[in-house]
């Protein structure tokens, strides 16, 4: 019998896409509702920024108008200090107490610093955020943000924008089998392929920005994504068959005429 | 961009030199960070504001005057990753 499709549940609360958007990159807002649209996503991230008085209309209000939730990001934090003040403004601007949590360690790479984003968690976690933090691929750390109390998880694939793909696919495989909290395949994805590759690892959602909103038609590698994301989630739940060495014909031998 | 609260200086209020979002301003004194909100937003909604690194919770605007060297921070959703 074919198991039915489950929502995403993080914190208790169903996310109905297992596509996660990020919103950075995009040419207009109306570029921005397209691929919303065509993504299915029900959760996007937004960055928390210094208001331009000259702004008129915002991504909240394309958001809304979707009916997608907000998850406000820390980016650009370096310190865990930096990224607790960030999380709490978010909480005041947006009236929500979910947090993408970021706290970079180096600039070239953008790749997580693992202390500071562990005590970050830990200071969030004391004041009733949902934490979801952007991490690396390291089980380890992975079970520390979880102890931490972080709803979620959300290891890179490969440095934020990179496009490169899912460079430890066996660290996510990893963390998807100790992990009691849903695992977010976060950053580094190129194109469709690595988040149904991402789903097929047993991640429960992907995240996906620069790839969708730096491709040629926004719109339409969103909709990619949506496909590739179902497409991997149906087949880890249908089950891959094992790796041989060798082939294993499919057509029966029995019966084969003797020409 | 403060030509409403330039009005409070003929009451003969003293000014405070305070930063916001970087930028070095001058409000009269008595200048709430509500003030100050709607000075540099066309709405209050999905705004918040820090001063010298503390979150000011909306409900506490109004009664928050500026004081000399205030460090605000008004801040908003943009697009991002």
């Amino acid at each position: 019998m074919t198991r039915a499709h489950e929502p995403l549940v993080v914190a208790g609360c169903e996310v109905s896409s297992r596509l996660v958007i990020g919103t950075g990159g995009l040419p207009s807002l109306d570029v921005l509702d397209a691929v919303v649209a065509a993504s299915g996503a029900s959760l996007a991230t937004v960055a928390v920024r210094r208001v331009d008085p000259a702004a008129r209309g915002g991504i909240l209000d394309v958001l809304a108008a979707r009916h997608v939730d907000v998850l406000p990001n820390t980016a650009g934090c370096f310190t865990a200090d930096e990224a607790v003040l960030t999380a709490k403004l978010a909480r005041e601007a947006f009236g929500t107490d979910w947090v993408k949590l970021e706290v970079i360690g180096d600039e070239d790479t953008l790749l997580p610093d693992a202390l500071e984003l562990l005590d970050a968690a830990e200071q969030l976690c004391d004041q009733g955020f949902v934490v979801l933090p952007y991490t690396n691929d390291d089980p380890v750390l992975a079970r520390r943000l979880e102890q931490a109390g972080c709803a979620a998880v959300m290891p890179l694939g490969s440095p934020i924008g990179s496009g490169l793909g899912i460079r430890n696919p066996h660290n996510i495989a990893l963390m998807v089998e100790q992990s009691s909290v849903p695992v977010i395949l976060d950053a580094g994805i190129g194109t469709a392929s690595d988040a149904a590759l991402a789903m097929e690892l047993g991640c429960a959602a992907v995240m996906v920005a620069s790839a969708i909103t730096r491709s040629r038609e926004p719109a339409r590698m969103a909709r990619a994504f949506r496909a590739a994301v179902e497409a991997g989630y149906d087949a880890r739940l249908a089950g891959r068959i094992p790796r041989r060495y060798r082939a294993r014909a499919s057509s029966p031998t029995e019966g084969r005429p003797d020409l | 961009m403060l030509g409403r609260m330039g009005d409070a200086i003929a009451l003969g209020g003293a000014e405070v030199d305070i930063t916001v979002n970087g930028h070095p301003e001058t409000v009269p004194h008595g200048t709430t960070v509500a003030d100050l909100v709607r000075a540099w937003c066309p709405s209050p909604d999905g705004v918040a504001v820090a001063c010298n690194r503390a979150v000011v919770p909306k409900s506490e605007w109004s009664s928050r005057p500026l004081a000399a060297r205030d460090r605000v921070e008004i801040v908003t959703a943009a697009a991002g990753g």
